[in-house]
């Protein structure tokens, strides 16, 4: 093996998979990126994903740098070309000497200023995978072995996600890589020029995705009951749910419709588990009514809604940030909820705790709003803090086994609105839980004064909840002339984005809310009062984002940054966008 | 046997004088406690209607939902804490209509509840619509030239999805229907009992009297075998002259929460949470 140079600048590339649906880009990024962080460093990949199994285009990007990564860069290193398409769409989006990596038997082509190293990739997949869908296998052989990284650790990562399948597959995939890596290593005089070496020794970290963080952050959470209905961003949640269902002792049941998923998920949270459901935007328009449902009856109950762009079906694979006010808004009535936003794995396995604990503490609905961006990326998290998390009932059934029989009462009207809650099954008690109008005991009533009583009841919390919310995230820590405000999955390129301006002695900052709802007001203004323009950044067409600060704070924003492709910001892409109006 | 009066709820009842739905609180109290269930072992959820009103006029747990949700929030209570006798209450509006779809997955499940349904064949609470039940030509406010789509039957529907028990009562027989829920109750399945419930305010044709001259108890017959599902069926479509009432069908098809695992122990409600698995969990992604 030819000694590896390693860059005295620092490694920050990106590598662009792409071909068809069902050629195995994911796959590819996916163990791309267990390698590299395995290998010390951090990557975030995205999916850019069509809406079908077969065929069409899609791709896959993998971001590799050697300090903490959370957003997509536009300037491609590396064209992992499996189709002829990938070459023609995405031969553009790389930099002066990128390289690319095709089929050269299934494609003719030739690029000026690129470097290009043809590999008879599905060849190679026939003849020692077996298979023509090994090639992905094979690119990543070759890819190794032209980025100048150690084999071996390719080696381990195939045996280590393959072994469950049996040794025969895993004996084909490390086929398949060593064939690609075998044929790079001997017919490619000309030195790659995107060279990945081997870093001296760092902690391990963990690589991890918005779905995978939101199920293990569900899980430590004591969640015991799922209950959801297939669709896409949000399906991952459940399957990987399902899958440790068994190991965890929970059920997850996958209803008729989101009708039934949002009231299983009432159903029991009522009779005494931790309950969750997920689902996008056009579900969740189904779950509505029953999150009126948790809001008249007090039931604790937590919702991941992943958006993607609507109206209606809109871009059922792609990502937006359009359901802000639906989530802050959804339901007919008026009752207290808890929205929360997160940016990163980290605040998501914290929010998801902290929902769930809330949700019992004030009797009331939590929405999680990520997005497929969020979702179905991968991050290098340093670890996840298992120390932060903490399960929190609320519930007085030791206190009731000893009152006097049949007397307790569901909403019994309490100072802080909140009622002392029980489970049914309590020996000599009953619950009444009701969606009409109640008395304390649950009980239809018609009453004015009753009415005035428990609508106050239920809305007094709104502003305890306010209390215990986090002070809004800013970034760097001192106030900056011009403030950037953002929300959920755009935590990672704004902050970039900050940080590549303020070099080129722009003086501005970031202001991110991930638990968004109840409004943080006090914390808001008090950051943003020294901002001489406030810019939003998000990811719809209408500036939600910008109509919820102004009405929470009176606020002006300066301007809107809004992005409504159906495609998450790049940083190089947001940079442009913030200079052209500053 | 329980004491009838275990069962007594102060909450005042808002139904119709002479209302069919009299007759089923009866015998829904007196299954409970001949049973020997105390009020605290029974969850009862329903959804809206007047049918639905039923759990608030008897003591033991109530979840009192939306309209046509009963059957979801019953499943996963039953989930959740199978040691609880639990029992759905729905009118014909709230089962077959705007609970069609949860009605029909239900009956895949065969999750160990009770189901009554208090079948008018009219809409009540909202004042006198037709209902998913109604006879063909059945004029209402919104039916001016009579129903036109056919009723559903939901024995039928039940019966061909392999439902543990299927069954029909009626309002005015509470002997038999008391009989009829406590052997639902006891059926290890979900046990569907429709329940013929005249509505005196909005209901003129199906009355009291129309019911009482056609129906018969089908398992008087001891030649009649609830088990032949072939046989059932055709039971089932029996309407008109005469009116079958009774056990139609029974499978000792296994229940939903029999097959999960996970609650082969104890209740999930009692179990605790593996909190010892949780660094094992984030191993995984290292």
């Amino acid at each position: 093996m030819k000694p590896v140079k390693l860059p005295l600048f620092m490694t920050d590339v990106t590598i662009k998979i792409a071909g068809q649906a069902g050629q195995g880009m994911q796959s590819i990024s996916y163990l791309l990126g267990k390698l590299f962080t395995r290998g010390g460093y951090y990557v975030f990949t995205s999916q850019d994903i069509m809406s079908r199994i077969r065929g069409g285009h899609n791709f896959s990007q993998i971001r590799i740098r050697d300090a903490p990564v959370y957003c997509n860069s536009a300037k491609v290193n590396v064209l992992v070309a499996l189709d002829e398409a990938a070459l023609t769409l995405h031969k553009d989006e790389l930099i002066k000497d990128g390289v690319i990596i095709f089929d050269k038997e299934k494609t003719k082509f030739d690029a000026p200023g690129l470097v290009l190293f043809p590999v008879p990739l599905e060849k190679l997949a026939k003849d020692y995978g077996k298979d023509k869908i090994m090639v992905n296998t094979v690119a990543l052989g070759a890819l190794v072995q032209l980025t100048g990284y150690p084999v071996d650790l390719l080696y381990n990562v195939l045996k280590d996600e393959f072994s469950a399948k049996g040794m025969e597959v895993v004996n084909r995939n490390i086929a398949s890589a060593r064939a690609g890596y075998d044929y790079a290593r001997n017919n490619f005089r000309r030195e790659c020029p995107c060279k990945i070496g081997l870093k001296p020794k760092e902690p391990k970290r963990m690589l991890i995705s918005g779905s995978e963080v939101l199920g293990v952050a569900a899980l430590c959470s004591g969640l015991k009951f799922y209950a959801g209905y297939p669709m896409s961003p949000s399906t991952p949640i459940m399957e990987y749910l399902a899958l440790k269902a068994k190991d965890f002792n929970i059920v997850v049941e996958q209803a008729e419709d989101e009708i039934s998923a949002i009231n299983m998920v009432i159903g029991a949270a009522f009779t005494g588990v931790r309950a969750m459901t997920a689902t996008s935007g056009g579900g969740f328009a189904l779950m509505v009514e029953g999150l009126s449902l948790a809001g008249m009856t007090e039931t604790p109950i937590v919702i991941v809604v992943s958006q993607r762009p609507g109206p209606a079906t809109g871009f059922p694979t792609r990502t937006e940030q359009a359901e802000l006010q639906f989530a802050i808004s959804a339901g007919h009535g008026e009752f207290a909820r808890i929205v929360f936003a997160p940016g990163t794995p980290e605040q998501a396995f914290q929010l998801m705790n902290k929902a769930f604990n809330l949700a019992d503490k004030y009797q009331v609905p939590a929405i999680i709003l990520t997005d497929q961006h969020f979702n179905d990326s991968y991050w290098t998290v340093d670890s996840l803090d298992l120390a932060q998390i903490t399960i929190d009932r609320y519930d007085v059934s030791n206190k009731w086994l000893n009152q006097p029989a049949y007397t307790y009462k569901r909403y019994q009207l309490t100072e802080s609105g909140i009622s002392p809650r029980i489970y049914p099954g309590l020996r000599n008690q009953v619950i009444y839980a009701d969606s009409d109008e109640h008395n304390e005991e649950g009980h239809i009533t018609e009453s004015a004064e009753l009415r005035k009583k428990m609508v106050e009841k239920r809305l007094k919390r709104i502003e305890s909840i306010r209390q215990e919310l986090a002070s809004c995230y800013v970034y760097p820590e001192d106030n900056q002339e011009t403030m950037l405000v953002t929300f959920g999955s755009n935590f990672g390129v704004v902050k970039e984005a900050v940080d590549i301006l303020n070099e080129k002695k722009f003086k501005i900052g970031m202001l991110h809310l991930s638990e968004i709802f109840p409004f943080p007001r006090e914390s808001v203004m008090a950051q943003l009062g020294f901002s001489r323009k406030i810019f939003t950044v998000e990811n719809n067409a209408t500036g939600q984002l910008a109509r919820l600060l102004t009405a929470e704070t009176r606020i002006k924003v300066t301007d809107k940054i809004l992005k409504y492709d159906g495609r998450p910001f790049s940083v190089e892409e947001l940079v442009d966008r913030i200079e052209m109006i500053i | 046997m329980g004491r009838l009066i275990d069962y007594e709820s102060k909450d005042p009842i808002a139904w119709c004088p002479g209302c069919g739905n009299f007759g089923i609180l009866e015998a829904v109290k007196l299954a409970l406690a001949d049973l020997n269930l105390e009020p605290y072992q029974v969850l009862i959820v329903s959804g809206i209607g007047q049918a639905a009103k039923l759990p608030h006029y008897l003591r033991c747990n109530t979840f009192n939902g939306l309209h046509g949700r009963t059957l979801p929030v019953t499943t996963a209570a039953k989930i959740t804490n199978h040691k609880l006798t639990v029992i759905a209450v729905s009118g014909d509006g709230d089962a077959y209509g705007e609970g069609g779809n949860h009605f029909l997955h239900a009956l895949r499940r065969n999750i160990d509840i009770t189901y009554l349904v208090h079948n008018n064949q009219v809409y009540g609470l909202t004042k006198g619509q037709a209902s998913p039940t109604s006879d063909l030509g059945f004029v209402t406010k919104t039916t001016p030239l009579g129903t036109i789509s056919a009723p559903i039957n939901p024995l039928a529907l039940a019966i061909m999805m392999d439902a543990g028990f299927v069954a029909r009562g009626f309002a005015g027989e509470i002997k038999h229907l008391t009989w009829l829920i406590k052997e639902g109750i006891q059926h290890k399945g979900f046990s569907l009992i429709d329940i013929l419930q005249p509505c005196v305010s909005f209901n003129k044709v199906n009355t009291f009297k129309w019911y009482k001259y056609r129906i018969y108890k089908v398992n008087e017959d001891p030649k009649y075998d609830p088990t032949n599902q072939n046989l059932a069926l055709k039971k089932s479509m029996e309407w008109g002259d005469r009116i079958p009432i009774g056990i139609i069908y029974r499978s000792n098809r296994k229940s939903y929460n029999e097959q999960l695992p996970v609650i082969k122990e104890m209740p999930l409600v009692e179990q605790k949470i593996s909190t010892d698995k949780f660094k094992k969990l984030l191993e995984e992604f290292y």
